[in-house]
């Protein structure tokens, strides 16, 4: 896996700082999924798999047109879909692509203990190292968007990685290149944001869809994945899409305040053993404390 | 299509409609998304499900299968109503304003047109024609002897036609339109196919919206597939839509026509090249017994203009002779000569019909003995799998070639078959390992009648052989054995031309030349000089010549080999005039036009009516046409001779009435229900089904109706994730839909009792199916005529043979068990969708 131009940013579970970190600047790649324009055809699902010589899965019909019902870790691409009325009656069918939002801020990363297990480099890709896993799982309660998925076996866990040994070459992911009707887009942060918020403006004035905007998580400092959305005030219609996701309040604590009282309260005991010691010596044993035959006096 | 796949990124408004393409032509389908995207065009769906192209409309309506011609009526009659006609277009560019014979009369609360013969359950189509200079009868032809007595042909049009263009005249196409669609009102629309009357409305007001207050800036264009053909009424289907894209004056604009989407990626390519019996290369008509000889022959199938005097009309089938000598020509060369009419007695001349459902029904009753088939896996695709089981047993032989075994190659081993049974099976079958698409080169023609060169990607693996290899190895011991043992008539075989450099194997490239044809003598074209050598490759089909002199494998790919070289490998991307032409990428037929009938984009003077999508216009200056597409028309006439744009009608303009033998069941298209229908036609109920459509008949053959229990509505039709019956062998594919399943409505599941997943048996009177049931809300019940009705639906993808069956996972049973062995009365296809079945728990 080429990742000649990759360079990290964040890695977890590291000690002391990173490598080379601040000082360089460059654009944050970000995959646009229109959801809108999305005809569930599945190329996206079929080019991952390919691409990453992903191994056949077992499938069995769920009353959906779904291909399975979540991402597995060996399957990171799934197409989401959901009927959903709506209040005039009229149907609609969304379908929203599934995989890794590769958040600025992310949850996974955060809660990872393994030192390098899991990295962020400089393009905005979160990437996980599977040798330097431990299996622990906390990244699959770190993440908001329950995406990691461990391989049972192995106790490796696994998700989408942006193709980063395609982008690492100047290529686009596979799922973008694949993509029939463009629904896909790729490029920098701020292009992808332009065009989506040129897409809902559009929605919004030409296709009766009054709420149409554009999902870019506050929470989790925003994503290098964003969707346009026909409703952004209901991003849950569209296969539990968490309104207002953010890394979970247990590893925000565990990872900051309570590692730094975790330390003051290791140190703080330590320092007061020595302190007492010094002051009060090690314990004296009493002579009148212990008589011949047994009693206390 | 008469446009492209491109070209529908030029579009305001598409109608959808007995198509899917989001899921069937995903790829194609990106130009519909390009025209939302960009030009804020709107789309509308009207299908019995909501699909996953409705997904992404601004407008879905829900039909009844098989009701379209009700709905189309319906927006013929509200556009009359509204006056969002393209009234230039109309009174010019089609036939609106011919006067009508007398003698015909429309449908109306009978059910069927002038001239209907109950007996024969056929028409005398005479009176549906033109009034005008009509000559005298011609005396029928003197029967061969030991012969039928031919038919009686049909009257010719008239040369000069009466028109009335203030359109008032009663007797004008027009007002005979009017009346036949004023039954087609709102209401009727609801009770006939479900479609709620504001619902209705919202979708004609929108569709019509392009002609809205007389602007002639917009386009629309109307998109469909086999949800249309598939039906006993589905070529009139496809008329009333051509009819109502003539009243809104869509076609031959960019962004507009009447475009169908092909299914096989080139079937386009079968088509044209003839892989059905009642044509030849080129859509030329197959000479029948009646005609006697050549000429005979062809004063049969070469139209003469037939227009109002005033008018000019290209009518460029008038040419037949020279596509028919160079076709003769191409097949038997030397050997056909002036002298022997040009090989005319070595063509079959047909004197039935033929067809695929014929030819089944013919195997089952014996008179058939044997079958290739060429990737065609007959016993599932085909209407009433039973009946095509029970043929194939009773064959003498099948060749199957194929790159799996399927349920044709395995035909013995279908479920209920027992060992007793297969011991008394004597069909001889041979398994020829074929080529999968990946391992061959040669041209695809596209929907939009592009051809493009494809070389082979991968080597034929083992000892698999390619489908030419095949045919020409057959063809040459065939030929042998005719050299050597004689025969009843053996020159049509040994006389045949077959100068390949590999015989036994014929490179694709020489065939394609072959196809495009050359000339014999030196030659010139008078107007722009261009001088060809004998032997050389021709330009194009206005160099062929009935004199023998040039051979042409099919008139309308020719220009596609020329001298220049093979056309159709180019792949040049340019686009200067942004209307995605792409003029140097493969090579479209007709000469490379990309837009038919394109004359049509612009106004009586020749000025587009778009300025901001100029595709031709007349260029005063150089006194001929010229623009960004090559212009579908003769380049030097006038404007101002009135020439029609329709080239290839002999009135040179667009038919909105289709006189005399256009069709069988009418020259307006009327609707029927299908075959098993829940209710009666409400429109004329004393006609309920087309009157000439061929409904099969034997002891395979059963139909059911609502009293014998078969109350749903049931119609079959295709996924994304799967391509018929081939990848149910893949993984990949099997792992995106791993199972069958039947789709049925919440309301429907909830009544029966049937949880999503749960096993369901649909059964009709000829079969039954058994999956498991998806239970979801884009199926809706139905209010037909006041009553709640039913339907279901079934993708298609499984048989007994694959990688689930082979695993026993599915109940081993296929789609068309289920359907009819009812076609269509004009292209013989049958009615896959809309037939009656009942659901229970298995």
């Amino acid at each position: 896996m080429s990742q000649a131009t990759l360079r990290v940013q964040k890695i977890s579970g590291h000690a002391g700082t990173v490598p080379g970190q601040d000082t360089q600047r460059e654009p944050t790649v970000c995959k646009l999924i229109d959801t809108t324009t999305c005809i569930g055809c599945k190329a996206c699902e079929v080019a991952c798999m390919e691409w990453n010589d992903l191994p056949f899965s077992e499938t069995v019909f769920g009353n959906t047109y779904q291909t399975m019902p979540e991402t597995r870790w060996n399957y990171w691409n799934l197409i989401l879909f959901n009927e959903h009325e709506r209040e005039d009656g009229s149907l609609m069918w969304l379908m929203r692509k599934n995989q890794c939002m590769h958040c600025a801020e992310p949850g996974c990363l955060a809660a990872c203990p393994a030192d390098g297990a899991i990295v962020q480099y400089t393009n905005g890709i979160v990437d996980f190292q599977q040798a330097n896993c431990i299996g622990c799982g906390y990244c699959i309660t770190g993440c908001p968007f329950d995406i990691p998925k461990m391989n049972p076996k192995t106790h490796r866990v696994f998700k989408c990685t942006l193709c980063t040994d395609r982008v690492s070459e100047n290529l686009e992911p596979a799922c973008i290149k694949s993509c029939p009707t463009g629904c896909l887009h790729f490029g920098t942060k701020e292009d992808m944001l332009f065009e989506a918020n040129r897409r809902a403006k559009q929605l919004r004035e030409h296709s009766n869809f009054p709420n149409a905007g554009v999902y870019d998580p506050r929470g989790v400092g925003g994503t290098g994945v964003i969707y346009v959305l026909h409703d952004a005030s209901q991003p849950e219609i569209y296969g539990g899409l968490p309104a207002n996701p953010h890394v979970p309040w247990s590893v925000k604590l565990w990872k900051g305040p309570l590692k730094w009282l975790g330390n003051v309260a290791m140190i703080g005991g330590l320092i007061g053993l020595f302190v007492h010691y010094l002051r009060y010596g090690p314990k004296a044993r009493e002579e009148e404390d212990i008589a011949p035959g047994g009693t206390k006096t | 299509m008469t446009n492209g796949w491109i070209d529908i990124k030029n579009t305001d408004m598409m109608l959808i409609m007995g198509g899917n393409p989001a899921e069937n032509h995903p790829c194609g389908f990106k130009w519909a998304i390009e025209a939302k995207r960009n030009r804020n065009a709107k789309m509308i769906v009207v299908d019995p499900r909501f699909t996953r192209t409705a997904s992404v409309a601004d407008l879905f309506c829900q039909l009844r299968v098989a009701t379209d011609i009700a709905f189309l009526g319906g927006l013929i009659n509200y556009t009359i109503e509204n006056s969002r006609i393209a009234k230039d277009y109309l009174l010019n560019y089609t036939n609106a304003a011919f006067i009508v014979r007398d003698n015909f009369t429309l449908p109306e609360d009978e059910g069927v047109f002038s001239g209907f013969d109950v007996k024969k359950a056929s028409y005398d189509r005479s009176s549906w024609n033109y009034a005008g200079n009509l000559p005298a009868p011609a005396p029928p032809p003197a029967a061969k002897p030991g012969q039928p007595p031919a038919p009686t042909p049909l009257p010719p049009l008239p040369e000069k036609v009466e028109y009335d263009l203030t359109l008032q005249n009663p007797r004008c196409v027009f007002q005979l339109l009017k009346k036949h669609y004023a039954r087609y009102t709102p209401e009727m629309v609801e009770r006939v196919t479900g479609v709620p009357k504001d619902q209705f409305l919202k979708a004609a007001d929108l569709f019509t919206s392009v002609r809205k207050d007389g602007d002639m800036k917009k386009a629309a264009t109307i998109i469909y597939a086999v949800g249309w053909t598939q039906h006993t009424s589905g070529t009139q289907t496809i008329r009333t839509a051509a009819m109502l894209q003539l009243l809104l004056g869509n076609v031959g604009r960019a962004g507009g026509g009447v475009n169908a989407l092909r299914g096989h990626s080139n079937i386009q390519g079968a088509t044209d090249m003839a892989g059905i019996f009642d044509n030849l290369p080129g859509y030329l008509k197959v000479p029948i017994p009646a005609d006697t000889n050549f000429d005979a022959w062809i004063k049969r199938i070469t139209p003469k203009p037939s227009k109002p005097a005033q008018w000019d009309s290209f009518n460029y089938w008038g040419n037949t002779p020279k596509f028919a000598v160079s076709l003769l020509k191409a097949m038997y060369g030397d050997a056909a000569t002036k002298q022997n009419d040009w090989a005319f007695d070595y063509l079959p001349k047909v004197d039935r019909n033929y067809s695929w459902v014929q030819l089944w029904d013919n195997m089952y009753n014996g008179i058939v003995k044997g079958m290739l088939a060429f990737g065609m896996n007959g016993v599932a695709i085909g209407p009433d799998t039973r009946k095509n089981i029970d043929a194939l047993k009773k064959a003498d032989w099948l060749v199957v070639g194929e790159i799996y075994p399927d349920e044709t190659s395995e035909f013995w081993k279908s479920p209920g078959i027992t060992q007793e049974e297969m011991k008394k099976i004597q069909t001889t079958v041979y398994r020829l390992p074929c080529a999968g698409f990946a391992e061959k080169d040669g041209t695809f023609t596209n929907s939009a009648r592009w051809l493009q060169w494809k070389n082979a990607a991968l080597p034929v693996p083992g000892d698999c052989r390619l489908d030419q290899a095949i045919v020409a190895q057959i063809f040459l011991k065939l030929r042998d054995l005719y050299k050597k043992d004689a025969g009843k008539f053996p020159d049509p075989i040994l006389k045949l031309t077959w100068n390949y450099t590999d015989q036994s194997n014929p490179s694709l490239a020489e065939v394609l030349k072959e196809i495009n044809g050359k000339t014999f003598v030196d030659a010139e074209d008078p107007a722009t000089k261009v001088q060809l050598k004998a032997g050389q490759q021709i330009p194009g089909f206005a160099w062929l010549k009935d004199d023998g002199s040039t051979s042409c494998g099919n008139w309308i790919y020719a220009g596609s080999f020329t001298e220049a070289g093979n056309l159709t490998m180019r792949r040049d991307a340019g686009d200067p005039s942004g209307l995605g032409v792409h003029q140097n990428w493969g090579w479209s037929w007709p000469a490379n036009r990309r837009v038919l009938y394109n004359r049509a984009s612009c106004d009586l003077e020749g000025k587009p009516w778009d300025g901001s999508r100029r595709q031709v216009w007349w260029n005063e200056g150089q006194q001929k046409w010229v623009g960004n597409d090559v212009p579908d028309f003769k380049a030097d006439s006038k404007p101002s001779d009135h020439m029609g744009p329709f080239i290839m009608n002999p009135e040179g303009v667009g038919r909105i009435f289709a006189p005399l033998g256009a069709f069988a069941d009418g020259p307006f298209p009327t609707h029927y229900e299908p075959t098993e229908s829940p209710v009666d036609n409400l429109l004329h109920p004393k006609q309920t089904h087309n009157p000439v459509a061929k409904v099969f008949k034997s002891a395979d053959d059963k139909y059911g109706s609502v009293k014998d229990g078969y109350s749903i509505v049931c119609t079959t039709y295709r996924l994304t994730e799967h391509y018929h019956y081939w990848t149910k062998n893949n993984p990949m594919n099997v792992q995106l839909v791993p199972e069958p399943f039947v789709e049925m409505s919440v309301e429907m599941a909830s009544e029966m009792g049937i949880r999503g997943g749960e096993r369901v048996r649909v059964s009709s009177a000829r079969g039954e199916y058994i999956a498991k049931a998806m239970v979801t809300k884009r199926i809706k019940p139905m209010m037909i005529d006041g009553k709640i009705t039913y339907q279901i639906g079934i993708p298609i993808h499984w048989g007994y043979r694959g990688i689930a069956e082979d695993e026993g996972k599915t109940a081993k049973t296929t789609a068309n068990s289920l359907s009819p062995a009812a076609i269509d009365p004009n292209a013989y296809t049958p009615e896959f969708k809309g037939f009656l079945v009942k659901v229970e728990k298995a």
